[in-house]
């Protein structure tokens, strides 16, 4: 089974992010990136298919020359190529015109059997391009998956809801997002890192790919970012010390702010 | 600069310590001091975190420096040891555990034969085994040569007898790499043999109830006649000294690696303490004497992670090292212990209490300038080299 697996580069979680004050665009410049670790969990889920059975893992990535970084770590923890789409004018891309992209790297790589992608991106948190990506590829759309087996041509997952677990199948070829329950991503290791160094990796612009720049980017998205304000620091929490009436004052608290 | 492999090592470890090593520390650490050991009935023995060196054995990073051909990763000291300070920043006792794992390997990587090599390495340099390394007594510590262990040889087998002290990762090991006297001739009747965990008559003290480093369990470790095939005898008889003292050129690096990272830790606290604390309406840092202090903390830590790099980088390219290692190893140790007491200063009374994390860095630092060579054995060598 070949499997394509659709992986982001962000910005790290754990640094301070922010957005171009020119565009209100993410700030993908000062900031460390790596590879969204949502996205870890559908690399994850793809590696351990094909070693149950056989096929090729490769994983796809849509951004700039620093994008490269999240290929490579996918690599590294055992997916068998990579594909890298980089081009000047994505920059600024919307969703449509990311899932846009993504479609025709997918068609020129020769489809896939399963087309994985994590739940959402830890930047943007759309959650959408799995399903614009299924629509522009004519997929069945199987998403949130928190368990996925595939048994012949059909896949079939779970996926837990507020009120109740579904289970849901689809047939091959299909698309799957899969959540953070599904797996624990492995880590890469020395010898997977060494590995990595000796895998393909295509480099594809815009014009490989047949698509025409006024397509994507900044000025072919349907919405604009207009203005972008700082959510104000956390403040203080109040410290009540307890001289016995503890429970009453934490009572009054709750009360004032309207919780009981 | 790390090469390309090496930045990916070197990221690898900062993933696997913040998501691994940072998260289990600081309860790991309590629950193995003894006071905390002594409340359950598996004592220090529950805290020892096995389950972090199998995850870094895994990963490849537990045998860096070691031949490609026997499991190892075969990168440059320089590689190994920046991977070694990154585990440090995080836990300081896995840190020290996978040098001594490194150290355990050296004898049979450097000193064995073709054949041993092939037999004993790939095991050692697959990441499931721990060794520990048995070289001080209680009555020969670094004076290595007046040991009293001793193996007699019996036909094809050896029969080890005697106590050894200190010893890091005991009755958690899977191998011991043992020296003991075959002859009487002081310094020159020593010899080295891979013990394997489960031989008979091989046997474990108590723990010792130190001031820190508590999750790296030391204890003494006992030989009653133990058996030990002669084929496990790694170089000649009486090449034991030799042996040990190469092994440690090699494992003071890893220890100054280790401190580097140790203090580098203490100042990343100290440093981040300083810009939110506020005293007088401004943040303590905006006092040139705090900045002052931080501004030494910072060219200290530097200068110790030159010295190791330094020392590395001739032994990576051949040359001799010994006088670099022994200078990198008191540099760097002693920068822990100063670094970690000034960011117990720095922190004021929060630094000297549990809920920060420095005032464990201060007591982990102290053993820094006490093992793998005090650092007054540091200024023998230095000075022999400087002098001789």
């Amino acid at each position: 089974m070949n499997i394509v697996v659709c992986v982001k580069y962000v910005p790290d979680a754990q640094s301070e992010r922010g957005f171009d004050a020119s565009d209100n665009t993410t700030d993908r410049e000062n900031v460390d990136g790596l590879l969204s670790e949502l996205d870890e969990y559908a690399v994850e889920e793809a590696l351990k298919l094909v070693e149950a059975g056989e096929g090729e893992v490769t994983v796809l990535t849509i951004g700039p020359e620093q994008a490269a970084d999240a290929v490579k770590k996918a690599l590294q923890m055992g997916a068998d190529k990579g594909v890298h789409v980089s081009d000047a004018a994505i920059s600024g891309s919307d969703a449509p015109a990311t899932s846009l992209v993504l479609a025709e790297a997918i068609r020129k790589i020769g489809g896939a059997d399963l087309v994985l992608t994590g739940m959402a991106s830890t930047d943007g948190s759309m959650s959408v391009v799995p399903a614009m990506l299924a629509e522009r590829l004519g997929l069945p759309q199987v998403t949130f998956a928190s368990e996925l087996t595939v048994d012949g041509d059909t896949v079939t997952i779970r996926r837990d809801g507020d009120a109740a677990s579904e289970t849901i199948t689809a047939s091959l070829p299909a698309l799957v997002s899969v959540t953070d329950q599904i797996n624990e991503p492995r880590y890469p290791s020395f010898k997977g890192i060494m590995a990595a160094k000796k895998k393909p990796v295509e480099r594809w612009s815009l014009a490989d790919l047949g698509i025409d720049s006024s397509q994507v980017g900044l000025g072919a998205a349907w919405t604009k970012v207009e203005d972008v304000t700082k959510r104000p620091p956390r403040q203080q929490g109040t410290i009540v010390p307890d001289e016995g009436d503890g429970g009453a004052r934490l009572a009054e608290f709750l009360a004032s702010q309207k919780f009981i | 600069m790390p090469t390309e492999i090496g930045q990916d090592l070197i990221e690898l470890t900062r993933e696997i310590a913040a998501k691994e090593l940072r998260p289990k520390v600081d309860e790991a650490e309590r629950s193995a001091a003894p006071e905390a050991a002594a409340t359950r009935a598996g004592g220090a023995d529950d805290a020892f975190p096995r389950d972090v060196f199998r995850t870094l054995g895994e990963a490849g990073l537990m045998s860096l420096p070691y031949s490609e051909e026997y499991g190892g990763g075969e990168q440059p000291y320089e590689t190994y040891l920046q991977v070694l300070e990154e585990i440090a920043t995080a836990w300081m006792s896995v840190a020290v555990g996978v040098s001594v794992h490194a150290l355990t390997c050296y004898p049979v990587a450097v000193f064995g034969t073709e054949e041993q090599r092939s037999r004993l390495l790939p095991e050692m340099l697959s990441g499931e085994l721990l060794g520990a390394y048995c070289l001080s007594e209680p009555l020969a510590g670094s004076d290595v040569g007046s040991m009293t262990t001793r193996a007699t040889r019996d036909g094809d087998t050896y029969r080890i007898k005697g106590r050894k002290a200190w010893i890091s990762h005991a009755g958690h090991a899977d191998f011991y790499t043992t020296f003991a006297r075959t002859s009487d001739d002081g310094g020159r009747g020593l010899s080295c043999f891979i013990v394997p965990a489960d031989a008979p008559g091989l046997s474990f003290g108590a723990p010792e109830r130190k001031m820190g480093l508590h999750c790296d369990t030391v204890r003494e470790v006992i030989f009653e006649d133990v058996p030990v095939a002669a084929d496990r005898r790694i170089g000649d008889e009486g090449q034991g000294m030799a042996i040990a003292l190469s092994a440690l050129d090699a494992g003071r690096l890893g220890i100054a690696a280790t401190a580097t990272g140790l203090a580098q830790a203490a100042l990343d606290v100290a440093a981040s303490y300083a810009k939110e604390r506020h005293q007088f309406g401004r943040p303590i840092a905006d006092n040139q004497g705090l900045a002052f202090l931080l501004a030494d903390m910072e060219a200290a830590v530097t200068s110790a992670r030159a010295t190791y790099l330094h020392a590395a980088r001739l032994r990576d390219a051949d040359r001799m090292f010994s006088k670099e290692a022994a200078v990198a190893k008191l540099v760097a140790t002693d920068t822990a212990m100063r670094v970690t007491t000034d960011a117990v200063q720095v922190l004021g009374g929060a630094g000297y209490t549990q809920d920060w994390p420095v005032e464990r860095y201060m007591r982990e630092a102290k053993v820094t300038q006490i093992f793998e060579g005090t650092n007054q054995i540091q200024r023998l060598v230095i000075s022999r080299h400087l002098l001789g």
